[in-house]
């Protein structure tokens, strides 16, 4: 069981996680598509500081007993490896944009000293 | 009818060569169109190549040199050119050999022709021993992808006609275009040969390759290679995504 005072602690800085996505949302610093995971990765969190019993009952399910933590590490690493790999094809995404911005650029403005300088 | 056709330079802080290649370009062949592609140098590239008489196509940031050619082919397919060769800024490509790299695009028996340095026997190509391992290594896996007999699949000097340029405007690999690029030519069913030619040296000693890092590239090559092959072969057009 974990101890009550680590509990509320945990509780309310996950709330306050929460809350800073919230804010984050709110004045278009972060996009909705991206919000969406972390409010959740927020909650999950709350739920888990808020339900005393909740790691120990959820070790018991996937066989755990020596030490429950170890899912919330399983988890959490499996968690943050899946947003890695997330921001690996969206930067993969945003470079192959950027060369094409480039490429058409660099082609207008060709184009535009041409048609200036025969005109 | 004389075909419209463009001869297009990629470069990369070259001021030293750009000028003799647009010059001898220009020698060979009066009536070609020079495109200079300037990948973002922080030298007088792009100068010396207009004092020179070649349009530059000037990109705003270092893009390597699969953007910069694949640049030159999207301005060959927009200006609507029937033929494109590419030489090298460096000046590594004679201008002299490319009536035999023409030659078999024009005649309409390839779509591509690449101009290799190991096609002909005994040519005395010189380079260190790992390098020529891993040239011959990766010109066997190639070859047996494409199932055709590639000697050269790091070639950078191409005559293209209007398919292959099409393919290449909209479609080009980034990180060792000329390996992947042989492959995705087959994929597309494009017809593609290779002529022997000889190469010069480049102008500086850049092409310091050690061994160690000669086997960092291949591993690098291979599996961009492989992971190539299970690519989808579909290219979504431009604004689609």
């Amino acid at each position: 069981m974990t101890p009550i005072a680590v509990s509320v602690i945990g509780t309310i800085a996950s709330l306050a996680l929460v809350v800073v996505v919230l804010e984050l949302i709110r004045s278009r610093r972060l996009r909705e598509r991206y919000a969406l995971l972390w409010l959740l990765t927020g909650i999950v969190l709350a739920v888990l500081c808020a339900w005393r019993d909740g790691l120990n009952t959820m070790a018991g399910w996937v066989g755990i007993r020596s030490y429950p933590p170890a899912v919330l590490f399983a988890v959490g690493i499996l968690f943050i490896l899946a947003v890695l790999l997330h921001y690996s094809t969206v930067i993969s995404r945003l470079s192959d944009q950027n060369t094409l911005l480039a490429q058409r650029l660099a082609l207008l403005e060709t184009e535009l000293s041409t048609t200036s300088s025969t005109r | 009818m004389p075909v419209r056709r463009v001869a297009l330079v990629p470069a990369f802080n070259e001021e030293a060569n750009v000028g003799r290649v647009i010059d001898e370009i220009r020698a060979v062949d009066p009536m070609v169109d020079i495109v200079v592609v300037d990948d973002g140098s922080v030298d007088r590239t792009a100068d010396v190549a207009r004092e020179h008489g070649a349009t530059v196509v000037r990109l705003p940031f270092n893009l390597g040199i699969g953007g910069a050619v694949q640049t030159g082919f999207r301005y060959a397919f927009e200006q609507g050119y029937d033929l494109a060769v590419r030489l090298d800024g460096d000046g590594q490509h004679d201008p002299s050999q490319l009536d035999r790299i023409l030659r078999p695009v024009l005649a309409d028996e390839a779509d591509i022709a690449v101009g290799s340095r190991f096609a002909a026997a005994g040519d005395g190509y010189r380079s260190s021993r790992s390098r020529r391992v891993g040239i011959r290594l990766l010109a066997w896996v190639v070859s047996r992808i494409v199932g055709r007999r590639v000697t050269d699949t790091t070639s950078g000097f191409q005559a293209l006609n209007r398919r292959a340029i099409e393919l290449f405007a909209r479609d080009y690999p980034h990180d060792y275009p000329e390996v992947e690029a042989t492959i995705m030519v087959s994929r597309h069913r494009l017809r593609s040969v290779e002529v022997p030619v000889t190469m010069r040296e480049r102008g500086g000693g850049r092409s310091s390759i050690t061994a160690l890092r000669s086997v960092y590239y291949m591993v690098k090559v291979l599996l961009a290679i492989f992971v190539g092959l299970f690519r989808r072969n579909v290219v979504p057009e431009e604004g689609t995504s």
